[in-house]
């Protein structure tokens, strides 16, 4: 256990240093901070002068070593637009994105298990071939698509007129096809819970669900299809091997083989793969965010890069990073817990 | 367990609470802008977003009104003692946020951070002091006769000077202009307008409520609450007034002028606006652009009613000079030309009628549809057998280049400060010159030292028909050059439900009047 941390740990900081001089060298291609933070009248001797305040005309070897002088003591620098430590704004940013991921993750959890599961016993149902075909839509519509055709459904509304209004069928289904909308289209809400240092909740209020529903939907759409598909096809997989059809055989009941004995095997690949997706899905948030203005990191990294803040982009991208190395040590725990032959530091057993 | 929930129920009762009290007495509006204020310090940054803001918090001693015309607002009124001082009386009875009264320490105390301040120095370079005469009287005294005193003075929003004056916590100087980081200014404000900032949250939502105290008791308006959160994707901004959930929003993007037109419960207003979108010809980089035939050519080559029309929907006002209506030196015999017979006429007779090969530069999320007008352009350009190498880049990878000078074609827009025509010329036509910080921008790098001698001699000219005669004069010579080639002014739009009044208090500089916003 002890080597398998100091293992992670060793990981986690090669990866740092990886990013942050990665991140370093692009910044000549992010374009001037400066032109970002004067007007356009100012002259070209004032900029000068301030370039040279803000350290920005020493070659790019100082300015790293500065920074990577100042990231060891913990201080990953000052975003130019906050004006405040970028620990500061990144932390005042996480949580919103850490909740729209969590909401997307237990819609995510909640949906594809039970779908996957019915879809992989009863194959041939019409409802299981209407989930499979809902899915492949899914999965090939991009989640900015789909978060403004859920903006145009459920904040705006739609009016269908398409069938005639003199007949009782078609006012039926224009009525059937209409929508009224009134879902809220952007942010997080006024009403907000206080939990504990930066992190205010959506959970805990009505308007806070209304808020966070649309954008969990769209964050969602694009994992949830995957994750059916995974589970049913693991789970057929897991209900063709021996030891199921020796307790069908055995004239166990079929819920107790289906949901204890068969998911339990079907869900270990799921866990690798579902660990790696939150990564990702931090990753996703950047399109959701800004499409609902949800005021989180993604939305955050998208506005610093088009203002040029590089100390911000640097300590985003070194978060994101981190938060990768972190899930993926987690899964791996959680794997050896769930199959206790797997051993964390690859030695055998 | 049981213990979180009557935590969560608890929490939650208290969230609501304070809102059921406030909904049935105020008027609130949501506001969504595609940005929020970068910093409370209004010095520290010139750009639309902070005007914006400077108007919503403070008063300047003068505004502009719709017609272009000036409006007393902290100066009640004011006169020209000589050729070089204007003598300005501050109303009686202002008061600050903060509960101190306004007097003309203030209005220096502002004025002299003004002349420290790196975006707005330029402004007021002319002016060589401010002179307190008593409390309520001063006067604008400028090194040379200058015509602009009174464009100038739309820029000064007094500050409280006793608010500013003194050390913050961390021992630093409360009225420092600091450009990047954490200065007192820039978290804490003090100003005499109609609202105060009651709560913060940066690219989330700024909070404002009326000033109980406001000065203009005559002002309309009745909003006691504005809550702006920035909205930058456009199709969310037009949702979220479409939906309902916001009340006013600016910028309409032109692919939905016509969604919310048809909209039962939005009302739409545009105008023609007063940036000004040109291409710049570089004569150093490439020796063609240097035969005036050439640049003529490519004059009648654009086609800017095209590109007014099919790229900007409309939402444009095709340009043949950089004054637009209402500026001095607009010249209304200036007409666009486009006329491609001519064009190529012209390019045979500079002995180009083969044509060449050049670099094109534009934004691609500067100015609206800036890429597709860069295409456009290099399209039409194609069929005077002008051919264009074009590369567009976001803003921020984009000014660096401009700076550089590094194509030979590149496209700017501009809005001029002074809301005057010399600006533009300034800042685009003039020889480039270092130390005088004359053409900064001119990346044609034309020249034409006649041309700048009548601008320099309107800078100094007070008499407004003898001034308007020379802005005018230089509009029409730099047209005869083709010193660059102008596009359109961007239109400006803005939307709102049709229960709020934006009509009345909007603008061509794009600085809405709030204070006076009437909701019914």
């Amino acid at each position: 256990m002890l080597a398998f941390l100091v293992q992670r740990i060793s990981q986690a900081i090669l990866v740092m240093f990886v990013i942050s001089v990665i991140s370093f060298t692009i910044q000549d291609g992010l374009g001037d901070p400066l032109q970002q933070l004067v007007g356009m009248s100012v002259s070209e001797e004032e900029r000068d002068a301030l370039r040279e305040e803000m350290g920005l005309n020493d070659p790019m070897i100082t300015q790293y070593f500065r920074f990577a002088g100042n990231a060891l003591q913990g201080d990953l620098g000052v975003s130019y637009f906050y004006g405040e430590p970028t620990m500061d704004v990144i932390l005042r940013h996480l949580p919103a994105t850490l909740e729209l991921v969590i909401a997307a993750s237990l819609m995510i959890i909640f949906l594809s298990v039970p779908i996957g599961v019915y879809a992989a016993i009863r194959p041939k149902a019409w409802l299981s071939k209407f989930f499979m075909g809902v899915s492949t839509v899914g999965i090939s519509i991009p989640v900015f698509l789909t978060a403004i055709v859920l903006i145009q459904l459920f904040s705006i509304g739609v009016q269908v007129t398409v069938f005639p209004a003199d007949t009782g069928w078609g006012q039926w289904l224009n009525e059937f096809f209409s929508t009224e909308g009134g879902m809220p289209s952007y942010g997080r809400g006024d009403d907000l819970a206080h939990l504990f240092g930066t992190w205010e909740s959506n959970f805990f209020s009505q308007t806070g669900w209304a808020h966070i529903l649309l954008p969990a939907v769209s964050l969602a759409s694009i994992m949830l299809p995957l994750f059916i598909r995974l589970i049913r096809a693991e789970m057929m997989e897991v209900l063709q091997s021996d030891y199921i059809r020796f307790a069908q055989a055995k004239g166990i009941a079929p819920a107790r083989i289906n949901f204890l004995h068969a998911l339990k095997n079907t869900m270990l690949p799921v866990i690798t793969v579902g660990g790696v997706q939150i990564g990702i899905m931090v990753a996703y948030t950047i399109l959701t965010e800004t499409v609902f203005q949800w005021p989180g990191v993604g939305l955050m990294f998208l506005e610093a890069i088009t203002r040029s803040d590089i100390p911000l982009i640097v300590a985003y991208l070194m978060v994101v990073g981190l938060i990768f190395v972190i899930t993926n040590t987690l899964v791996d725990l959680i794997y050896g817990l769930v199959n206790p032959t797997v051993k964390l530091t690859g030695k055998k057993a | 367990m049981k213990k979180l929930m009557t935590a969560v129920l608890g929490s939650v009762a208290l969230a609501a609470a304070p809102m059921a009290v406030s909904a049935e007495t105020t008027h609130e509006i949501k506001l969504a802008y595609d940005a929020d204020p970068v910093t409370l310090d209004i010095h520290e940054q010139l750009s639309g977003g902070m005007l914006q803001l400077s108007h919503m918090a403070f008063d300047p001693l003068i505004r502009w009104t719709q017609e272009f015309e000036f409006e007393p607002r902290l100066a009640e009124s004011w006169e020209r003692v000589d050729d070089l001082t204007m003598r300005f009386t501050l109303r009686d009875g202002v008061q600050f946020h903060s509960g101190n009264e306004l007097t003309t320490e203030d209005v220096k105390f502002t004025f002299d951070r003004l002349k420290v301040s790196p975006d707005y120095k330029a402004i007021f370079r002319p002016f060589s002091e401010l002179r307190v005469i008593d409390e309520h009287t001063f006067e604008l005294v400028t090194d040379e006769p200058y015509p602009l005193v009174l464009n100038a003075a739309t820029y000064i929003f007094p500050l409280d000077s006793e608010f500013y004056t003194g050390e913050d916590a961390n021992g630093n100087d409360k009225a420092a202009v600091i450009k990047h980081g954490n200065s007192f200014a820039s978290r804490n404000m003090s100003g005499t307008g109609p609202y105060q900032v009651v709560e913060r949250q940066q690219g989330v939502k700024v909070v404002f409520e009326r000033f109980d105290n406001y000065w203009d008791t005559e002002s309309p308006g009745n909003v006691d609450r504005v809550v702006l959160t920035p909205i930058k994707e456009n199709n969310t901004r037009v949702s979220a007034l479409l939906s309902g959930g916001v009340d006013f929003i600016a910028p309409v993007p032109p692919t939905d002028l016509e969604r919310i037109r048809r909209d039962s419960n939005t009302d739409l207003v545009t105008m023609s606006g007063t940036r000004i979108i040109l291409f710049h010809l570089n004569q150093s980089r490439v020796e063609a652009f240097q035969d005036p035939r050439v640049r003529q050519a490519i004059a009648y080559a654009i086609n800017q009613e095209g590109i007014a029309a099919r790229i900007m929907k409309g939402f444009a006002t095709p340009a043949a000079q950089m004054s637009p209506e209402g500026y001095q030196g607009h010249n209304p015999s200036l007409q666009p030309r486009y006329d491609v017979e001519r064009a190529k006429e012209l390019m045979a007779e500079a002995g180009y009628e083969d044509g060449f090969t050049v670099t094109m530069m534009s934004p691609n999320n500067r100015y609206v549809n800036d890429d597709k007008i860069a295409q456009a352009a290099a399209a039409m350009l194609a069929r005077i057998n002008i051919k264009v190498d074009l590369k567009t880049l976001p803003k921020a990878q984009y000014w660096p280049e401009y700076d550089a000078r590094a194509a030979d074609i590149m496209l700017i827009g501009w809005h001029a400060d002074t809301e005057d025509s010399a600006n533009f010329f300034e800042f685009l036509t003039m020889c480039p010159d270092a130390d005088s910080g004359r053409g900064q921008y001119n990346a044609g790098n034309y020249c034409n030292e006649e041309i700048d001698a009548l601008v320099e001699q309107a800078n100094v000219e007070t008499d407004l028909d003898k001034r308007t005669a020379l802005l005018q004069e230089v509009e029409q010579r730099l047209y005869d050059d083709a010193a660059f080639v102008p596009l359109h002014w961007q239109d400006l739009a803005w939307a709102a439900r049709n229960n709020v009044r934006i009509e009345p208090i909007l603008n061509v500089m794009n600085f809405p009047y709030l204070g006076d916003l009437v909701v019914e």
